[in-house]
């Protein structure tokens, strides 16, 4: 069921044999995948699969105790701050600072990316428009809706324009009007040739959005490539079905390590 | 501008929005102390005062037996009450505190220079009316001593027979001394307005944080922790540093309003008492605020972090009640432990004494080099893993 890698190309995010254990549970065992340039790459996966652990060690929060990740060609665990400078990320956790502004609590982390005062300013009313968030950029983020803050910390995210950006579960608790017009940002983002890898559980979100699609299931990849493909490889013809029947086999035929 | 300021200022700006965080470390912080200060040193004196001149209310049962006993005692602040019929049930029932019988025989054994029965009663299980009993034991105890003298003189004997012991009594307290031990407990309540000053923001930067889920996406910023540690350690100093300041001053200021004159002591709470004082305080300030974010970085919530925060403000008690329990002459080796050393220097500081150089090096010194060993603790709590994972 492994999935061969494809190496050359233009690949930007490329982990190999991923792995992490939290005492006796394997959480990533194993787990090889690409992601591209210029395309949209969904982490699909039923909840517990290993998502999230696998964005973490992505993003150097957590230190892999097997494997490699490759982010345009920096090590994650041998230089994670020139990783972390290279991504763009939207973790599970997006708390902002209740008494600061949208607009400051985009600006912190300009500064911290280590962007000049003029750079920070103009990077954010940039995101600040892109995003759509001129009525809110001055109010304190305190009392915002889900989708406002889902926009501020993307715009956060976003403010040193990285080549690669990482979002988990982006769309999780946002309403119909919010996931359109994230998922049309998302778009722009893989028209401008960045890398986007996301995390979901849903599958209308993969089926709208991603160019190709990674199915993780108990810490491991059991299926990818495009929704055409995962549908004639599991010969339905709607991916959902697809996608319990591919999960169903990984859990008979896999061998669940627990 | 290095990281390390970004995320100070961000602290500072963010920390000056919230009420609670003013109300904390500006004004609650800084006055507690004096405030209790000022209170509990009123009460006291007050009472202390209250007691050596207060009349002494006394049922007197058979005045008339001993008349010139009932004028002397009269003389010296007693107030005869009209006697009630059961002393002894109205002492047992609380209705009278201290009642005195001058026993029926006692004219006939006066005149016969035999000794006299007199009977105190009282309850002595009950506290705030043993210094009445002790006052009236005093006074009959005197009464019977001069009357002793002049039988003596009488029978024509020395009266320095009766008494084979002369005590004679000389207090070396200097009176700045004798303000310092009721002051023992300024030193702590100055090192605790350093405490209240810190916990607000050394508990919201990382266990509100993490709690608040911040902390994560501020740990995927390019930015080593331990810039971010410094970056919070320096804002939870700064607002630690300002609950000081102003505790020091309040404490001057309440200082003038302390009834010090009564009790005939002075204290140098002036402007070398700020000064110097803020002087020895600040390496304390490095290391109590330090602690405060090692713990709250350690604590897995709010509520755990304020919990031994909470819990962590009773240390500094532990030298003072050393202190004022065990007069030991301050030696060298106590300067070097961090709290003990502040606090003796703080007292001889009031006691206007002059301060040893070398304890004072000593001090600063040992107390900077803990800072330092706990800050590497808290590195190492910010370096790992767990630290962001909230769930």
């Amino acid at each position: 069921m492994e999935p061969a890698l494809e190496l050359g190309g233009a690949a930007m995010i490329e982990v190999r044999d991923l792995r992490k254990s939290f005492g006796a549970t394997r959480a990533v065992d194993g787990v090889s995948f690409l992601a591209r340039d210029g395309q949209i790459t969904g982490l699909l996966g039923p909840n517990g699969a290993g998502k999230t652990t696998t964005l973490r060690m992505l993003y150097t929060l957590m230190r892999p105790d097997g494997g490699s990740i490759l982010v345009d060609g920096a090590d994650a665990v041998a230089t994670p701050l020139a990783v972390r400078r290279a991504l763009g990320v939207l973790p599970d956790a997006r708390g902002l600072y209740k008494r600061l502004t949208a607009r400051e609590n985009i600006e912190y982390y300009g500064a911290l990316q280590g962007l000049g005062a003029a750079a920070v300013r103009s990077r954010t009313s940039e995101l600040l428009a892109a995003l759509d968030m001129g009525a809110i950029a001055e109010r304190r983020t305190e009392g915002f809706s889900q989708g406002e803050r889902v926009k501020t910390a993307i715009a956060r995210a976003l403010v040193h324009s990285p080549r690669n950006i990482l979002l988990d579960e982006p769309t999780n608790g946002l309403d119909v009007m919010a996931t359109r017009s994230l998922r049309s940002f998302l778009g722009g983002l893989r028209s401008d040739g960045r890398c986007v890898l996301l995390s979901t559980h849903l599958m209308q979100e993969v089926a709208a959005l991603c160019d190709r699609i990674i199915i993780i299931a108990q810490g491991r990849v059991v299926a990818s490539g495009s929704s055409e493909e995962l549908r004639a490889q599991a010969h339905e013809s709607n991916l959902e079905e697809a996608f319990m029947k591919i999960i169903a086999a990984a859990a008979l035929g896999g061998g669940a390590p627990l | 501008m290095s990281p390390a300021w970004v995320v100070y200022w961000k602290e500072c700006r963010e920390s000056l929005r919230d009420r609670r965080v003013l109300m904390n470390s500006l004004l609650i912080g800084p006055l507690l102390g004096p405030v209790i200060f000022l209170v509990m040193l009123r009460l006291v004196v007050g009472r202390e005062l209250q007691k050596a001149e207060r009349p002494l209310p006394v049922v007197v049962i058979g005045a008339e037996r001993a008349p010139e006993l009932v004028a002397a005692l009269k003389q010296m602040g007693v107030e005869p009450h009209p006697p009630v019929p059961d002393p002894e049930l109205a002492v047992r029932e609380q209705r009278i505190e201290l009642a005195l019988r001058i026993e029926p025989g006692f004219a006939q054994d006066w005149r016969a220079g035999k000794p006299a029965e007199v009977t105190m009663i009282y309850d002595a299980s009950r506290r705030e009316g043993s210094g009445d009993v002790e006052r009236l034991r005093a006074m009959l105890d005197g009464y019977s001593h001069r009357n002793g003298l002049l039988r003596l003189l009488a029978r024509g004997l020395s009266p320095g027979i009766a008494d084979p012991l002369t005590i004679a009594s000389r207090d070396q307290a200097t009176p700045q001394a004798r303000g310092a031990l009721l002051f023992g407990m300024l030193p702590y309540m100055l090192i605790l307005t350093i405490f209240i000053g810190g916990i607000w923001l050394a508990t919201d930067s990382t266990a509100g944080e993490r709690e608040r889920q911040s902390l994560e996406p501020l740990l995927i910023n390019p930015v080593p922790r331990d810039r971010i540690l410094l970056g919070k350690l320096m804002a939870t100093a700064t607002f630690s540093m300002a609950s000081l300041c102003l505790g020091l001053v309040a404490f001057v200021i309440v200082g003038h309003f302390m009834p010090t004159e009564e009790l005939g002591m002075s204290l140098a709470l002036g402007p070398r008492f700020v000064l110097v004082g803020l002087g020895v305080l600040v390496p304390l300030v490095l290391l109590i605020c330090v602690a405060q974010i090692c713990i709250a970085a350690f604590a897995r919530s709010v509520r755990e972090a304020q919990t031994y925060l909470g819990l962590a403000q009773l240390v500094p008690v532990i030298p003072s009640i050393i202190l004022s329990i065990m007069p030991v002459k301050a030696q060298l080796w106590m300067y070097a432990v961090p709290l003990l050393g502040q606090q003796l220097t703080l007292m001889r500081l009031l006691r206007a004494e002059p301060l040893p150089f070398t304890g004072l090096m000593l001090s600063a010194l040992l107390t900077l080099l803990a800072a330092a060993g706990v800050f590497a603790l808290a590195r190492r709590v910010y370096n790992s893993e767990r630290l962001a994972i909230s769930a």
